[in-house]
């Protein structure tokens, strides 16, 4: 669905991303993973021409990403980042019928969606008319997909969704957010720093360093067929509890 | 962005061109003197025995007053022949009517009282330097004097005199007319103009130096009015010139003593001296405390709401424009701030001649709207520009990745994040132009400034008060209001 060749991208001379080609999978998640500052989040911004590459093209079902023609393709594609981006001054159904209520949509049309994506993201029937800081991180989260998923896009981009939320919760929304990826079948492109979390979600994981691909692959390759010793570092630097041996 | 301004204030201050029509009240203008309030309280009296509604006008000076009965803001005006002669004119044709008919205004025949222009001194002062006549003066270059400006400016004031006589004094300093007999009756200066009318010769005793080389003029009083007054309210002249040669100076004298010392209503000695002179079953415009507040409340509210509307129809949009284009945003940002450092009561003044060359009304309210939207702007542009400056920049992107037009992120993302920003540059801009609506009682735009100024003339601190307290508990209820307002839209963090 999303391509991307030859793409580079830097600030004030200082690169921060590529050259790079890449392809995500349609209908399937692709999970962006890399240290801090690698050029996840840039790589996502390319993707939907919120900026622009010095070199390279991205393109969207066959077309380019141009400035002339990011508008219908962020409109096919949902977008939520860590906080939700949500904006304060409206309800959580002010922020998820934002772009409906642009686009002109009836009022019917609009409480159908609401209450299906609602009954799809599990989010409590009171929460659609708290605003975003009367709402708990879950919530936020949760209302920050259905206004990503509001237009029935054919995309959806998350950049460290679950980054900043207590680990309970967490695994909650992990699983609510990989039933509904299931359910809708979308192409889906999410940016996480946790190993696990991508294992949980990815047919294929790719792992960036430095705003190039080090490797790309399915979870079990990257464990098992790890490319270069900075893919093993990433991958042993991942640590499950360590439960302390009880003497005997 | 000035053309824009423009049909902004000609929209909300209603201004039309056509202000001569039949259809509004006559228009009695007056200058910032006793005398001359009383005088045309007494024209505004005598038009309504004509059956016609009739408003009185302090505006100021000779200049603005002759402007505006030539121009049609004004009807009839008191004036004096020889400020006709010597300042409107600058000569003396021998056919006076002549000469002002070319100009579309009358003259009546004098009122009665001549009110000349003459040198006063305290008559002890002028007795210990044997000073009796005005070319006595001549042999005290030290003296000090003080003058109000008009008469430092007039040919038939200072500059003249000063030739005439060969007089030697160069410590000249110009004040207001109340606070110049203050200083004289205090010794802080040693001569002043006065009017042979006013109460206070007789109040402070003072000396009026022989004119002995005839120098001032005959200043008669008369009525100036419009040659076209006739037609369109019949009636209004005869009753006008019912007054002619009727008024003696020892009644203008008591009259404008009264109005000085005793601190009664211009309107009240008026009504009473055409009852008593004329039989005149005049109606006094003499209303009570609280019609007076409405009105001038009225007239305030008419110079503030829409000078701060136009103020943030043309201010928000500037401060989008800056924080949209920053090059153009250093230019927007700093020319309304130099705006603000231009002293109020400049930019006032400025105003008189800019509105008169754009919507040819160069006094009253339009000159004073005029320069109270340009002082607004500054606070409501700063605030925009900051406001929407401050949005957090994942916010903005969220905005953008939904798809959403740039107008439609404008309208519907950032001008509501910075509302409640803008909604607190606009109060700042409320409450500045509350203040500083006062000073358009300098150039008769009413409102508060009126009964401010009319005070500090009279030296009578209640009239003033009745003017600067609504004026500070306007600026509080304002506040106020905006307070609840920023509250309504604040519900959000
Ligand atoms: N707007 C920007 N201006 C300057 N540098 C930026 C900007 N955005 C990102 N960068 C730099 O580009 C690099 C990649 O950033 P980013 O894509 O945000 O990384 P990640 O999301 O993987 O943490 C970093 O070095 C970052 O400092
Ligand atoms: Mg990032």
């Amino acid at each position: 669905m999303f391509q991307l060749a030859g793409v580079t991208k830097s600030y004030a001379g200082r690169s921060a991303l590529g050259p790079i080609t890449l392809d995500t999978l349609a209908g399937r998640t692709t999970v962006l993973i890399g240290p801090s500052g690698c050029g996840k989040s840039t790589l996502l911004r390319l993707l939907i021409g919120l900026i622009e590459p010095d070199a390279g093209t991205v393109t969207f079902d066959g077309t380019p990403v141009t400035p002339e023609t990011a508008r219908p393709v962020r409109r096919r594609t949902g977008y939520v980042i860590q906080d939700g981006g949500l904006f304060p001054h409206l309800t959580a159904r002010g922020n998820i019928t934002l772009m409906a209520r642009h686009l002109g949509w009836d009022r019917a049309r609009i409480a159908a969606r609401v209450a299906e994506l609602a009954a799809l993201t599990r989010l409590p029937a009171d929460g659609l008319d708290r605003y975003p800081h009367q709402l708990s991180g879950g919530q936020r989260q949760r209302v920050g997909l259905m206004r990503a998923l509001m237009l029935d896009p054919a995309a959806l981009l998350l950049d460290e969704p679950l980054g900043a939320l207590d680990p309970l919760v967490r695994a909650d929304l992990q699983a609510d957010l990989r039933d509904v990826f299931g359910a809708l079948g979308k192409t889906v492109v999410m940016v996480t720093h946790d190993l696990g979390e991508a294992a949980f979600f990815a047919a294929r994981i790719v792992l960036l360093r430095d705003g190039q691909v080090v490797q790309e692959g399915s979870p079990a390759d990257l464990w098992n067929r790890p490319a270069d010793p900075f893919v093993t570092r990433f991958v042993q630097a991942q640590r499950g509890p360590q439960i302390p041996q009880e003497a005997t | 962005m000035t053309r824009l301004a423009i049909a902004a204030l000609v929209l909300l201050t209603g201004c039309s061109p056509d202000r001569a029509g039949s259809a509004r009240p006559v228009a009695v203008g007056s200058k910032k003197f006793t005398e001359s309030v009383i005088l045309a309280e007494m024209a505004a009296q005598l038009a309504r025995q004509a059956g016609t509604d009739a408003n009185r006008e302090d505006l100021g000076g000779t200049p603005a007053l002759w402007l505006a009965l030539t121009q049609g803001d004004i009807d009839v005006y008191p004036e004096y022949t020889g400020t006709i002669t010597r300042q409107i004119l600058q000569a003396d044709p021998p056919d006076l009517a002549a000469a002002l008919a070319a100009h579309g205004v009358r003259m009546s025949r004098p009122l009665g009282f001549r009110n000349n222009y003459a040198l006063g001194m305290r008559k002890d002062v002028a007795a210990a330097k044997g000073i009796r006549y005005v070319s006595d003066l001549r042999a005290h270059p030290d003296l000090r004097l003080g003058f109000i400006h008009e008469f430092l400016d007039r040919p038939d004031g200072w500059p003249g005199l000063k030739p005439h006589y060969g007089l030697p004094q160069t410590n000249v300093r110009g004040m207001n007319h109340t606070l110049a007999y203050r200083a004289l009756v205090e010794k802080a200066i040693d001569v002043t103009e006065v009017y042979t009318t006013d109460g206070e010769i007789a109040q402070y005793d003072l000396l009026v130096l022989e004119d002995d080389r005839h120098f001032f003029p005959a200043y008669e009083a008369v009525w100036l009015y419009r040659a076209d007054l006739e037609d369109r309210r019949p009636g209004v002249v005869a009753q006008l010139r019912r007054l002619e040669g009727r008024i003696t100076e020892t009644d203008m004298q008591r009259m404008n003593a009264r109005v000085q010392e005793e601190k009664a209503n211009e309107g009240q000695v008026a009504a009473e001296f055409l009852t008593r002179t004329l039989g005149a079953e005049v109606s006094v415009a003499d209303e009570s405390l609280a019609a007076r507040l409405i009105k001038t409340t009225g007239e305030h509210l008419a110079l503030v709401v829409p000078s701060l509307l136009a103020a943030v129809l043309v201010a928000v949009p500037l401060g989008v424009l800056a924080a949209r284009r920053p090059a153009l945003g250093r230019g927007v940002l700093g020319a309304t701030g130099v705006l603000q450092t231009i002293p109020s009561l400049a930019l006032l003044l400025f105003m008189i001649p800019v509105m008169k060359f754009l919507l040819d009304e160069g006094t009253g309210a339009p000159p004073a709207v005029a320069a109270l939207f340009l002082y607004s702007l500054l606070p409501i542009v700063r605030n925009t520009y900051t406001g929407l400056k401050g949005i957090p920049h994942s916010l903005q992107e969220s905005a953008e990745a939904l798809g959403l037009t740039p107008w439609a992120i404008l309208w519907r993302v950032e001008l509501p994040l910075a509302a409640p920003t803008i909604l607190a540059g606009v109060k700042t801009a409320a409450v500045i132009n509350v203040g500083t609506a006062t000073l358009g009682g300098f150039i008769g735009a009413g409102g508060y400034g009126r009964p401010i100024l009319r005070g500090i003339d009279k030296f009578d601190i209640p009239l003033m008060l009745e003017g600067a307290i609504p004026a500070a508990l306007m600026a509080l209820a304002v506040e106020g209001l905006f307070e609840l307002a920023e509250r309504a839209v604040a519900r959000r963090p």
